[in-house]
């Protein structure tokens, strides 16, 4: 890269890392360079497995012993690899600190948060005790903690998710250092959390005037945070360049495809995504060539032979890995000329208007709780935590309704209801027109034809014990198919969701995780259900898996005239696959509506903060677009706060209601009342607002 | 930070690319079953193998055995009081004249029967009790947990003591039953607990949304999850069980006399191990073996159902 400017913060060339495995060596970094000046944020970009987190743990020297760290890192000045481990630890906390992504696990259980910050304080700094316990209070303000003297004295287990980060990224600036490596900070959160914890990741910059690495795979997140980025694949970095020249000129099929495949919430209709095929290379043994070759539209001959090193581009300061860069520069190539968007099969049904098809599934005023209960010798019900407190629902033939909302809102909750099949404690649940309560066991079994569900998590789904051709046929057990059709019919799902019937006697660790929803997806087919659930389908893949995944759905979807219950806490993920939204908040639906009212005309307070809280993949929308920051986190399911249950968090009773507007919020619960035709709220003061 | 096992992913298995998974040659595409593929991969793996022979071997020689010589366990052979191994003793004479070949092998039948069927008797009740006390709580699991607790206060040897004279004089299904119903108790809350977590693994959500009975996931779906754990516990109940019985044996609450087993042989020996190491070293040698093949077909049986270990990736 060009040296013009004076020695930079961080210099890493050349970095190579490999880890010993029982099959050969696993080279997971194969030569990185860049650099980081002095205040400026790099984002590094990648899917799991390219080598992102690991290279810059080896920057940290906290890679286990059994890799082999080659190349150079320089900060400084100072060359980090010869450090030994002491006077690395030196270095560690005061010149380069790390907010790790997991903050529960990255916090000792033991001690106070604010004794820990003290000892990060007093590590590095001679300070008394008191001093140090004064400063941690003092960080804790800065990174927005309420209350900091009384919550220094509480323990990890009595913040949330998104305190526990606050407390990691105040532990990082504790020292002042130069610079900060952010490791995933807010992938285990929520979006507004998330959205919160990013404003303070600017206020810690701007503090301590420290440069950032920030480690992300969601490049929404990077288009409002980072100055440079540098996309990673298969150990190697790809492309480097400004953050606008990545949104707005990519030169690598790479990111042109990780551009295409994520979901936006900005766009008007509801259309296809673009997958990248195939699956990121095993770092095991790679073949010769461009790694990325086997996935690429546009490969050539050379890319199956020559892996192209990253050059100069058409633009300045923007670097590829791309024997045909300068060609895509030359011909303006954009991720939709190289990449041919999916053409998903209209769905027959959309023709018929809504209000003519069967009710598929409807929930009336469900309710769900849990007892909370003290005592060891005689037990007590203390309380209750009402997790599912009124809901109502319709999903019609043909139609997907996205129920959205952060966790702990009650939608896990709610789908298990349904699941069960049982009478719930109070309310209704019919399932294509029966109701549920008053079934007798047999005729239970007999409407699990009709219902099925996909889960979250693609290893734990499915039974690692258990051949794929027995988990497809599990089903079919249980509504006594004959074997022979059973055997006819695991051929033909697998080839529906796009692996072959060979796959059959092979286990579910064999697979990876795009494949493995794949699976779970055939399984919920099966029995050619009328309705299936689904429960965060794509929330565990990766971008590039998960667009493949979101388009087999609607694929399916069209061809098979399935009606879906899409469970997510993505809402561009919605926005692509649900025809109708509702969102939930402390157990109750808050908002609902068709896509187009939801995304374009969201009334209720809190579907707009949820929206604006999305960072959007495109970095001047994304400078230009002011969020909503709600106050706090969710507050308990067992102490939902009278009245309306989101005044507690509410912008607008803050902001822009009198007192007497906000004792009607304080003492009336708003019911669902309508904004337009299949359109309500529930606020006593719903106005539209746009805020994507 | 995770290990490079979990970071990287498996080759994709797509047309285009040969698969390196299933490389098993020309392989019927039709799907194998659970059980073809677990046989199939036990065979790949030779010290199981191995171990399997070696059972074979030592169930042979208990029973074809005896059949080779005219020594019967309780014959007495006054003139050769503790001769060494020759053609008519094969083993040896021990100190009261009794051939060592014929009483080592009656034992060996005797501790085959009693380690083999008390150790799986003992994994089978903890498997079920712990598996329906974690699957189903409520009531069912107050009661196991009760019996649990209230077996393992019992001092067991003191009960197999009072009651194998009782009835183990009559026979010695009854030894079988009774080591098996005192020493299940810790497996069985192992499995519980165990239970009690892998019941909220989505796989068995899915399951019990499909429909399937509460039994069959606990079949299906529960013990093979928990299946390495219940072949290392029979394997270990085989090695215990037998020595329980020598204990019993020793004290003469056991296998009764003039009846032999392994124990009782072995028992009888100590003494003279240094001085005459024939009339002991057999019935050692052929115990270790025992012990020692049954946990290395374990040990084979584990890896062929665990699709994690390494043999699923040859």
């Amino acid at each position: 890269m060009t040296t013009v400017e004076p020695t930079p913060l961080l210099q890493v060339s050349d970095l190579t890392v490999s880890f010993r495995s029982e099959s050969g060596a696993v080279n997971a970094v194969r030569g990185v360079s860049y650099t980081v000046q002095a205040g400026e944020t790099l984002a590094i970009v990648g899917e799991s497995g390219s080598g992102k987190s690991v290279s810059s743990l080896a920057v940290m020297g906290l890679l286990p012993a059994s890799a082999t760290v080659t190349g150079l890192i320089r900060f400084k000045g100072q060359d980090l690899l010869s450090l030994n481990d002491k006077r690395l630890s030196k270095l560690r906390g005061s010149g380069i600190s790390m907010v790790f992504q997991d903050p529960l696990s990255a916090l000792t259980p033991v001690y106070t948060i604010g004794d820990q910050i003290a000892e990060a304080v007093r590590i590095h700094q001679h300070v008394t005790k008191a001093q140090a316990a004064e400063r941690a209070v003092e960080l804790l303000d800065v990174v927005g903690i309420p209350n900091p003297k009384l919550r220094a004295a509480a323990f990890p287990h009595e913040f949330s998710g998104g305190m526990r980060q606050r407390a990691m990224i105040a532990m990082a600036i504790a020292n002042d250092p130069d610079l900060i490596i952010a490791d995933e900070p807010t992938t285990a959160l929520d979006v507004t959390i998330q959205a919160q914890i990013l404003e303070v990741l600017k206020k810690a910059k701007e503090v301590t005037n420290a440069a950032t690495v920030l480690i992300t795979h969601d490049l929404g997140v990077v288009a409002g945070f980072a100055d440079r980025v540098m996309v990673m694949y298969a150990g190697k970095a790809v492309e480097a360049a400004t953050v606008d020249d990545i949104f707005y000129a990519p030169r690598m099929p790479y990111t042109m495809g990780l551009l295409g495949s994520i979901p936006r919430m900005d766009v008007e209709e509801k259309q296809p995504l673009i997958p990248i095929e195939g699956t990121p290379p095993s770092l095991l043994n790679l073949p010769a060539g461009c790694p990325f070759a086997p996935r690429c539209p546009i490969v050539v001959e050379q890319c199956r032979t020559i892996e192209p090193s990253l050059d100069p581009t058409d633009r300045s300061e923007h670097f590829a890995a791309c024997h045909r860069s300068l060609e895509i520069g030359q011909r303006n190539w954009k991720p939709a000329d190289v990449y041919a968007r999916p053409v998903i099969p209209q769905d027959a049904i959309a023709a018929i208007p809504r209000e003519d098809r069967p009710v598929v599934l409807e929930l009336e005023d469900l309710h769900r709780s849990f007892p909370i209960r003290k005592g060891t010798v005689i037990r007590r019900t203390v309380g209750a935590v009402r997790a599912v407190d009124g809901v109502s629902l319709e999903v019609r033939e043909g139609e997907t309704l996205g129920l959205v909302g952060e966790s702990g809102c009650g939608k896990t909750t709610t789908i298990m209801e349904i699941m069960n099949l049982l009478k719930p404690e109070q309310g209704r649940i019919v399932v294509l027109g029966n109701d549920t309560n008053g079934l007798s066991a047999d005729s239970r079994r007999r409407m699990r034809r009709d219902i099925s569900i996909v889960f979250q998590d693609p290893m734990a789904s499915l039974d690692p014990r258990m051949p794929i051709g027995d988990i497809l046929a599990e089903p079919m057990w249980v509504q006594k198919y004959s074997n022979a059709k059973i055997r006819e019919r695991t051929g033909e799902l697998l080839k529906m969701v796009g692996l072959s019937p060979e796959h059959a006697s092979r286990y579910p660790a064999e697979f990876s995780g795009g494949q493995r929803q794949r699976i779970g997806i055939a399984r919920a087919l099966a029995l050619d259900p009328k309705l299936v659930v689904l429960d965060e389908p794509v929330s565990a893949l990766d971008v590039s898996i998960q667009a493949g995944v979101i388009n087999l759905l609607d694929e399916l979807k069209a061809r098979m005239g399935l009606s879906y219950l899409f469970v997510a806490h993505d809402l561009s993920v919605v926005r692509h696959i649900a025809d109708r939204v509702a969102v939930m908040y402390l157990g109750r639906v808050v908002e609902v509506g068709t896509s187009k009212d939801i995304f374009d005309r969201p009334s209720h307070p809190y579907t707009q903060a949820l929206l604006s809280a999305i960072p959007l993949p495109d970095p001047e929308k994304e400078r230009s677009r002011e969020r909503i920051l709600l106050r706090g986190d969710l507050p308990s399911p067992s102490d939902i706060p009278s009245g309306c249950r989101f005044s507690s968090r509410c912008f607008v009773f803050a902001e822009q209601l009198d007192a007497e507007q906000r004792n009607k919020c304080k003492e009336q619960d708003p019911g669902l009342y309508p904004m337009a035709d299949g359109h309500h709220a529930a606020c006593h003061f719903a106005t539209v607002r746009e805020v994507v | 930070m995770s290990t490079p096992q979990e970071i990287f992913e498996l080759p994709p298995a797509s047309v285009e690319t040969p698969d390196v998974v299933g490389a098993g040659g020309g392989q019927a595409p039709e799907a194998l079953s659970r059980g073809r593929l677990i046989l199939r991969r036990f065979l790949r793996r030779k010290s199981g193998v191995i171990g399997v022979c070696v059972l074979v071997a030592i169930f042979a020689l208990a029973f074809i055995g005896p059949h080779l010589t005219h020594w019967k366990y309780d014959d007495f052979d006054q003139s050769n009081i503790l001769a060494g191994p020759s053609g008519d003793h094969f083993f040896g004479v021990d100190e009261v004249g009794r051939d060592v070949y014929a009483r080592t092998l009656r034992g060996l039948q005797k501790s085959l029967f009693i380690g083999l069927f008390s150790a799986i008797i003992t994994t089978a009740i903890a498997a079920v009790a712990g598996s329906l006390a974690g699957y189903f709580g409520r009531f069912i699991d107050t009661t196991i947990v009760w019996i649990i607790d209230l077996l393992l206060v019992l001092p067991s040897f003191l009960i197999l003591a009072i009651l194998s004279p009782l009835l183990g004089g009559k026979t010695w299904w009854w030894l079988v039953i009774l080591l098996a119903i005192f020493s299940w108790m810790i497996t069985a809350r192992v499995i519980r607990g165990m239970t009690l977590s892998l019941r909220e693994r989505e796989y068995v959500s899915a399951a019990r949304f499909m429909g399937v009975p509460p039994l069959t996931i606990i079949r299906r779906h529960l013990l093979p999850n928990m299946a390495s754990i219940l072949i290392v516990d029979v394997t270990i109940n085989v090695g215990v069980t037998v020595l329980a019985e020598t204990g019993l044996s020793f004290f003469g609450f056991g296998v009764q006399p003039p009846d032999v087993s392994l124990g009782s042989v072995l028992g009888s020996a100590q003494g003279l191990a240094t001085t005459y190491p024939h009339v002991f070293l057999f019935g050692g040698g052929l115990l270790i073996a025992l012990v020692l093949s049954v946990s290395v077909i374990g040990d084979a049986l584990r890896d062929a159902i665990d699709p994690s270990s390494g043999s699923s990736k040859l």
